[in-house]
């Protein structure tokens, strides 16, 4: 096993498409065997796909593989485990309700005519645990565990499966600061053992800390491959970001010229995911809110539109304080919501465009008189106003999921537009949406906002952010960190994001 | 299950549902048309073919008297479509039934008729309600809580009547099962009233949308301001309405009430439900699709007496049924990619 030259894993031309966009696009690189290998980009960037391809999760759709110089085709994790090669995903792939050594072994117990040789298993266990120096006891029920314990385990089940090279995708991302700090002792020890690991996230500082090469990611392609000692933070955000113009096209800002403003949160709060924030939204304003993946924007938006309810903090809608306990009770103050994933909380799948439509507005008597939906009005006021969003194709009675997603998001809009809200608030508008669909919502976004509605747009496209927004807020931490006016350069934003002092930044836009 | 299904589906479908169609549309849409209307298909077939083998079928006396046999079902199982289609499930119709049956009885008995089936029809309503809010208040799986509830229900209407029969002869009690207009009787008229309403309330009511929205996603429905837990409890309240009174109409029929009846009921209704196409993952489904699944049951039952068929026979008949429609509906998924 150990000994062998060249490189442990070796990607060709990798593509992976995903509806309404390219994941992956044409990547080749290299890991060092014995290396710790860090993973960087944007959100979007490809490499958390990357690491599900080579795990096994999912297939690319072009490209080859190659482990230790052999060609390596994997139709799922086992067979990349039969590799040598596991994955400790984001969202941990436990039983919670056995213990750590029922976990670590499962499926490859130690048995003799179907029963389980339970003192061979606790023997087996004892000598992995220590070889590998993690101490933990066996009989803990792995549901009532940390989730940094639980890394653990999964890790023990990797190497206890023979892996030799162990993907970790932000392992870190909910994980205390003295929590990270025994993760990178447990990685520095498994790389002396010649494990090898890549290590994909977005805190670089971590990275930098513990990789000894770094990969840059962008728009699904590598930027550049480098020692860890020749990168800095700042220098891997510009690699992440580009120092060219933003290559898409946005129509010019309108003024905001009304000073009323509409949408006033104070001081918000919810456990410890958002923390006194407070924004103000002008009529015929967007703000946008950047931030990185778990900084607390998605959490913002729920706590306005009352799908989670708040701790603390008030929220005027144009100058009426509200309490949102329903999402219903926004809806009908005129807070109108887009919500991050339209299979989950935004669209019935099986119901018609013309339900889904109308779903929010039933209660307001514009398509119903005493209870009885007019259905005869109500297809005739979708159809026009599917026309209007150029939702393809506009016919009513459609199910949504024959849809495309893109299509299936203007159907979302829709949802909000039936009746023109006061404010809309947009968590990830154009997420797995075409190329097409997503300029039309973005005209539509810029149009709403000339008819004067106050619009916040949540989104991990920095540049969609700001080729939309009159003012870009940061969050960070659950807190809102910085707020910049109109047209700020994509570095200081990013440098905001990662929590980098805008000096640092090397390139300006 | 894979090497038994695809090829019986494509012959049926090619012959039953969609004779005319393009080559090109003709694999995806076919099964969904054999999901949605096959049933039709069937009953109709079912029907024709005991016309010719009977004699004694088509004749208004006998279809009268099939229609008269399965009011009370026929009314259980089209308000549990409602139940079903906002994403839950109810096996208590026939313990409701019961309930509702001796509650109407032992009223009757006591304060005079009219006041016995207004009781038996209230008590099957706050039956109704306990299902409802044991499921969306304390959280239970409808179908375990409508398994420990129809117990309850069940040993309660024991209990009460200490295993008797509760016996009214009051002919102004019986008349609600007996009587007719006419050729019609008057249960018949009572359930096609009541499937006509609900039939409206969930196709055409706002109310009705809601139901389809929980039971298709409960957090988009949420989320776009449908009070998710009212609207499931509102069906189940319905539910046990329509059991009180399908429990009542049978206590006057046969001028007794019997803790024991229904039994068959619990199963036989959801079971109908499942036949005429409803999903039981909810968000779709109607009630005249779960009519025609009454339908189709009572025609075997009927037809198979009429042919003096062993009864054995009807329920392996009725199984079939049931698993080859809700294949046939899971295949369809798949097919989609759900």
């Amino acid at each position: 096993m150990d000994g062998v030259a060249g490189p442990i894993v070796e990607f060709r031309g990798i593509v992976k498409n995903y509806p309404g966009t390219r994941a992956l696009d044409g990547v080749s690189m290299e890991i060092t065997h014995g290396s710790v290998h860090g993973l960087v980009g944007a959100n979007g960037a490809g490499k958390s796909t990357l690491g599900k391809v080579l795990g096994g999760a999912t297939r690319p759709d072009d490209g080859r593989m190659f482990v230790e110089g052999r060609p390596v085709k994997f139709s799922g994790s086992r067979d990349a485990l039969q590799h040598g090669i596991a994955r400790v995903a984001q969202e941990l792939a436990l039983v919670p309700r056995l213990n750590v050594m029922q976990n670590v072994f499962l499926g490859v117990e130690p048995k003799r005519r179907g029963l389980v040789l339970r003192r061979k298993m606790r023997q087996l266990y004892d000598d992995l645990v220590g070889e590998y120096g993690f101490a933990l006891s066996p009989y803990l029920e792995v549901g009532r565990m940390r989730l940094a314990d639980q890394q653990k385990v999964e890790i023990l089940r990797a190497v206890n499966r023979k892996a030799r090279l162990i993907i970790m995708d932000e392992p870190t991302s909910s994980l205390t600061k003295d929590e990270v700090i025994t993760l990178h002792e447990m990685i520095r020890h498994l790389n002396g053992k010649g494990t090898t690991v890549i290590y994909v996230s977005h805190f670089l500082d971590e990275v930098l800390a513990i990789a000894d090469t770094v990969t840059v990611m962008r728009n699904g392609q590598v930027v550049r491959t480098s020692k860890a000692t020749e990168e800095t933070p700042a220098s891997l955000v510009g690699g992440m970001f580009g120092c060219e113009a933003a290559t898409e096209c946005f129509d010019e800002k309108s003024a905001v010229t009304v000073e009323t403003v509409v949408l006033e949160a104070t001081d918000l709060c919810r456990e410890k995911v958002v923390r006194n924030v407070s924004l103000a939204i002008r009529s015929g304003e967007i703000v946008g809110l950047a931030g990185l993946v778990g900084s607390g924007r998605s959490e913002v938006a729920r706590a306005i539109c009352g799908v989670d309810a708040i701790d603390g903090g008030t929220i005027k809608v144009d100058g009426v304080e509200q309490n949102f306990r329903f999402p219903r009770d926004a809806f009908r103050a005129g807070v109108a919501f887009v919500p991050e994933s339209r299979k989950q909380d935004g669209l019935c799948m099986q119901l018609s465009l013309r339900e889904n439509t109308t779903l929010p507005h039933l209660w307001s008597g514009i398509v119903s008189r005493a209870g009885v939906v007019q259905i005869r009005s109500e297809r005739s006021k979708v159809e026009s106003l599917l026309k209007s969003l150029s939702v393809e194709p506009p016919r009513p009675e459609l199910t949504v999921e024959s849809l495309s997603g893109g299509n299936q998001q203007k159907v979302v809009f829709g949802k909000c537009l039936f009746r023109q809200p006061r404010v809309l608030i947009l968590d990830e508008p154009t997420r797995g949406v075409d190329v097409d669909s997503r300029a039309n919502i973005h005209r539509l976004i810029q149009g709403l906002a000339r008819q004067g509605v106050a619009i916040l747009l949540i989104s991990s496209d920095i540049e969609e952010v700001l080729g939309l927004s009159h003012r870009v807020l940061v969050m960070r931490g659950g807190e809102v960190v910085r707020e910049f006016p109109a047209d700020p350069s994509m570095g200081d934003v990013m440098n905001a994001c990662f929590g980098l002092a805008t000096s640092e930044r090397e390139c300006e836009t | 299950m894979r090497d038994m299904r695809p090829p019986k589906t494509e012959s049926t479908a090619e012959a039953v549902a969609v004779p005319v169609r393009s080559r090109l549309s003709l694999r995806r849409i076919e099964a969904r048309h054999v999901r949605d209307y096959g049933i039709i298909a069937v009953t109709a077939v079912v029907f024709i073919a005991l016309s010719l083998a009977s004699s004694a079928f088509f004749s208004v006396g006998n279809l009268f008297n099939i229609l008269y046999q399965n009011a009370p079902l026929a009314i259980m199982a089209c308000a549990t479509t409602l139940v079903v289609v906002a994403g839950n499930f109810d096996l208590s119709v026939g313990a409701m039934y019961a309930v509702a049956a001796i509650s109407a009885a032992e009223m009757a008995v006591r304060l005079g008729p009219l006041a016995g089936i207004l009781f038996g029809i209230v008590v099957g309503g706050f039956t109704g309600l306990i299902n409802g809010l044991v499921v969306t208040r304390l959280r239970v799986n409808a179908f375990l809580a409508t398994l420990a509830t129809s117990l309850a229900f069940r040993g309660f209407a024991i209990a009460v009547t200490n295993g008797f029969l509760v016996e009214v002869r009051d002919p102004g009690f019986t008349g609600l099962g007996r009587d007719k207009i006419g050729p019609v009787p008057v249960s018949v008229i009572i359930a096609v009233v009541v499937i006509l309403i609900l039939q409206f309330v969930l196709s055409r009511t706002v109310f009705g949308r809601y139901i389809y929205a929980v039971g298709g996603n409960p957090g988009a429905a949420s989320i776009s301001g449908v009070r998710v837990s009212t609207i499931v409890l509102a069906t189940f309240v319905i539910g046990g309405f329509a059991a009180g009174l399908a429990g009542v109409i049978d206590a006057s029929s046969v001028a007794s009430g019997d803790a024991q009846g229904g039994q068959a009921f619990a199963l036989t209704a959801v079971a109908a439900v499942a036949l005429g196409g409803t999903s039981i993952y909810g968000g779709i489904g109607s009630v005249w699709r779960t009519c025609i699944g009454v339908a189709l049951f009572a025609l075997i039952t009927n037809g198979f007496n009429l042919l003096g068929v062993n009864p054995y026979y009807q329920d392996i008949a009725k199984g079939l049924l049931i698993i080859f429609a809700v294949a046939l509906g899971a295949m369809v998924e798949r097919r989609e990619g759900r």
